[in-house]
Formats: C-alpha cells, structure tokens, sequence
C-alpha cells in the first residue's frame, strides 16, 4: 500500500519492486526515487509493465515483492477506455470524485467541492461542458475531464496512464500546458507514454519491459540500446536518407512514435 | 362503478391494503438498490443469492420460526457456499455457482416436499404478498428506510467505484469494501423482500426497475429515485391485477415489473448527440 510520512525527499519510490495478477509477476526488478517536483515519462511496450507499476503505487494492488512508497495519496488520471462510459454521469460529476480524498464521502458535494470542481474543469477548458454527460464528451474532452478530477485531489503526485492517448492536438496542447503549470508549482508527475521523443521533455525517463530496462535523464536513458532492449520487436529502425529515426508500433489506435536514433 | 372506485377497491380488504403495503416499501428500495445491482453486474450474484436461500426458508418454515429469520440464515449460508463454489479455476466461477444453487434448489425442494411438512413450498418459491404478517411489514419499513439512509450515503463512493476503480482506489477508497457494502445491502434486500416475491421471483424487483429506467435518466440518482417509483407503480399494478383477475399476487407482481422493464428499454432514450472526436 502506498503510505504518507516517512519518505523524506523522496516524492516516489520503488524499491527491489515486483508485482503482477496470478503466481508469475508481470513486472520485476524496479527501484527507483524521484525526488518532488520531478517529472518522469514511464516508457514501455503494451503488457510491459506501466499500468501494472501505477496499480501499484496508487495503492489498488498489493506488491508481489519489494516495497514502493509514494509521499501522500497522489491523484491518478486513469485511460479513458478503462473508465465505464455507459455510467449516468456528468464532466462535473467526474471532477467532483477527486473531491473524495478528503474525506467525508457520506456526505452530498459542498459548496466548496463544487467550486473547487469548476475552477478544474475550466483549468481544463471543460467550463461550458460541465453538464454533458461522460460518455457523449470527445476522446480528448473525457480525458481532459479525468485530469480535472485529478486536479480537485490537489495531491503533491499526480500518476497518468498514457494521457495522450488518442487525444485531439486541441486537448494535447492544452494537457500539455496544465502539465507545464503542475510541474512548475512543484508537483511531481509520472506518466506513461509510447511516444519516445516526448519523453525528452521530462527529467527522468523509466524504461520498463516486464522488468525496469532504465532509470535516468533522457541524455542517458534515450539511446538505441536501451530502446531496444525496452520495446523489442516493437520498435522498427527507418533509413530513409536522413538520420536513422526509430518507430515505436503503438496499439490503442495511438499515433506512431518518432525518435532519432542514436 | 366508477373508475377510480375500482382502482381503490383492493384498499377495502385488509389483505390486499398490507399486500400494497408490502410492495411498496419493499419496492421503493429494491427499485433504488437494482441500479447498483446491474450497474456492477452483480446481476448473477443477485439471483444465485436469492434461489440459493431456499433451504433456509423451508428450515424456518418447518420449524415454525420467522421466515426472515430462515431466509438471512439461508442467504448468509449460500453466500458463503457460492463464494466457496465460486473459487474453483477448474471449472470457472458461473458452472461452480449454477452447480451450488442447483444443489441449494435441490436441497430445499427436498425438505419441503418432505411427507411431514406443511404445503408451504409454492409459497416459498412465489411469494406471497397477500400473506404478510405485521412483522413482516415492519422489516420492510426498516429496510426502506435503514436501506435508503445506507445508499445515500454511499451513494459517492458507490459512483466513483462504478465509474474507475483505480481512479476511487488512488482517492482513498477502497472498491473492495464498497462493493461488499453492496452485497450486504442485496443480501438485506433478498431476505426481506422474499417474503412478499419468493426466492424465485423477487430477482424482478431488483432488475427489472434500472432496466426500466436506465435509458432515460442522466444521474445515478435520477436511476435510483426512477427505480423506486417505477417499482412502486408495478408493484401496485400487480396487486390490483391479483385483486380484480384473480390471478397470483407475487406473479402478478413479478410479471408487471417485468413489463415495465421490456416497455422502456425499448422505448427512446434520453441522450444528446456523441460530440465529434
């Protein structure tokens, strides 16, 4: 379970970490800290690991192994396609879930909750779609919406599972600039990607493929060995006359990823 | 007779004023409850409880004790049965589940059809709203309203649960006791509303409303006050069917409930336009 107090200046940590479903972890051999305010892109092949590592330290799945930490209770935006879209509920219905991690769930949203809702969705730019139900918002605008939620947690670790997934370049460009805030007013983010050439906009890059591939700066974790060691035959070399530029194969109707080789 | 005579004419029997009685309070609640039942797919789970607490029912009425008594003795024992039966990765949870009830089934037929027993099975099987006694009334009133203060305030985490699990597990909740919470509820539900359904029927009071209403409300709460009056009306219409056709009231009951929820899931739903992508 993910704790509080006792972390120092550690925002996240994973220590000799293993966990997975049945008898056989999925994922192995993670260690690694991040200090608060640090950002961290999360890379890796679908099955590789990223969600199973996240299920971990929001506290919904117990480690096999080893022990993660995480400093207070962080807000978890989840993939939109895991979320029940069929539910009766609207964007400000969302938003207002983050409003739980304070407590008092037996109680209706108050006046507060439901201010500190709105003031989300229209960080978000969700303000004039806060009565459209969940289901009938666009890729983009639902995952806007999740974000908003996480934002009403108002949690020192925000943990995001493939964000851009399947995003309109709108709401990228906007998930993108309430990154920039987050990160600029200390908050520490870690999230999961396929897109290797973003992930040089972070401080830290993990690699995981079953087991953690590499921990680091991107200078030093963004190379050709490690790449391939972290996504295998999912990564494709292209030589197309210019410099040699890797293609990661996404699935989830994802865009495919560029990165220049190494 | 005029026609608003002929509709209050059941309220004049005794009988028939605690069998709407009956219905209503224990409506009022499974109709609200149901939402969450079908919205966790829980649906299953909720039949095998209420047939599997049978041997339970038959145990009391052999015994001359309450038949609430048997049927949260027989609901708590099935519970444990089927999460047993449940557990076997051999065969899969649905076939170990059918194979318990089936024998929990089995088993209560058994004892009721016993030389020495009173002619109550086809009562324990249908219901009988028409036989309610005053304590019987009672624990539907508390139902209604220990039940109804349980969902209200349950009713953010039950939402946050439904609608992400991970997402309500990394707020600080924990989905595995909501959704035992919920099984309590259902389990409370079945045990008191069996009286009035029977173990075979009292399934339509629980599912039948949210399938009545879910495509024509916009909130949990919408489905869950919906649910309730819908269960409620059905519930009355059984009655009043029973009273003037003669015809069995815990069927009655079950068969309009079922009506009602084949008329609105067909009918047109309430939704705006998908947004572009």
């Amino acid at each position: 379970m993910t704790g509080g107090g006792g972390t120092g200046a550690v925002a996240v940590l994973a220590d000799g970490l293993a966990a997975g479903y049945g008898a056989e972890p999925v994922l192995r051999d993670v260690s690694f800290a991040v200090a608060p305010g640090r950002s961290v892109c999360v890379l890796g092949p679908n099955g590789g690991g990223k969600t199973t590592l996240f299920r971990v330290l929001i506290g919904e799945l117990r480690p096999a192994a080893g022990r993660a930490r995480v400093a207070g209770r962080p807000a978890y935006v989840a993939q939109t396609e895991r979320t029940r879209l069929d539910f009766p509920v609207s964007a400000r219905d969302v938003a207002l879930m983050g409003a739980l991690a304070r407590g008092r769930w037996w109680l209706p949203a108050g006046r507060q909750e439901r201010a500190a809702a709105d003031a989300a969705l229209e960080r978000v730019g969700l303000a004039a779609e806060g009565d459209v139900r969940f289901g009938e918002l666009s890729g983009g605008q639902r995952q806007r919406a999740l974000l908003a939620r996480a934002l009403v947690q108002d949690a020192a670790v925000l943990i995001l599972d493939e964000p851009l997934a399947g995003v309109d370049p709108a709401s990228a460009a906007l998930i993108g600039d309430v990154f920039d805030e987050l990160r600029a007013a200390g908050r520490t983010v870690l999230v999961s990607s396929h897109d290797v050439e973003s992930a040089r906009g972070f401080d830290r890059v993990l690699c995981l493929h079953g087991r953690q591939v590499a921990f680091g700066p991107p200078a030093e974790v963004l190379d050709r060995e490690t790449l391939e060691a972290t996504y295998g035959r999912e990564m494709i070399v292209l030589r197309d006359g210019g410099p040699a530029r890797a293609v990661t194969v996404q699935h989830h109707d994802h865009a495919h990823g560029e990165h220049e080789g190494a | 007779m005029e026609p608003f005579d002929w509709l209050l004419e059941p309220l004049r029997s005794g009988i028939d004023r605690r069998a709407l009685l009956e219905v209503a309070l224990v409506g009022g609640f499974c109709g609200a409850l149901g939402f969450w039942i079908v919205t966790e797919r829980l649906t299953y789970a909720a039949e095998s409880l209420s047939h599997g607490l049978l041997p339970g029912l038959v145990l009391a009425a052999l015994a001359g004790a309450p038949l609430l008594l048997g049927a949260a003795g027989g609901a708590v024992a099935a519970a444990v049965l089927l999460a047993l039966a449940g557990r076997d990765e051999r065969i899969g949870p649905d076939t170990g589940t059918a194979v318990a009830v089936t024998g929990l089934v089995g088993l209560g037929a058994l004892l009721a059809l016993e030389p020495d027993a009173p002619p109550r099975l086809e009562e324990l099987l249908f219901g009988d709203p028409l036989g309610v006694s005053d304590g019987d009334l009672a624990a539907a009133a508390a139902l209604l309203v220990a039940g109804g203060a349980a969902l209200a305030a349950l009713h953010r985490p039950l939402a946050a649960v439904a609608f992400d699990p991970p997402g309500a597990a990394a707020a600080g909740l924990r989905p595995a006791l909501v959704r035992i919470a919920l099984l309590v509820l259902l389990a409370s539900a079945i045990a008191v509303a069996v009286r009035g359904l029977g173990a075979l029927l009292v399934l339509a009071a629980l599912v039948a409303p949210p399938v009545a209403v879910r495509r024509h409300v916009r909130t949990p709460a919408g489905a869950m006050v919906g649910g309730g009056a819908l269960a409620v009306a059905a519930g009355l219409t059984g009655i009043e069917l029973s009273f003037h056709a003669g015809t069995a009231a815990g069927a009655s009951v079950a068969l309009a409930l079922c009506a009602a929820a084949a008329v609105g899931a067909v009918g047109r739903r309430s939704r705006r336009s998908p947004r572009p992508h």
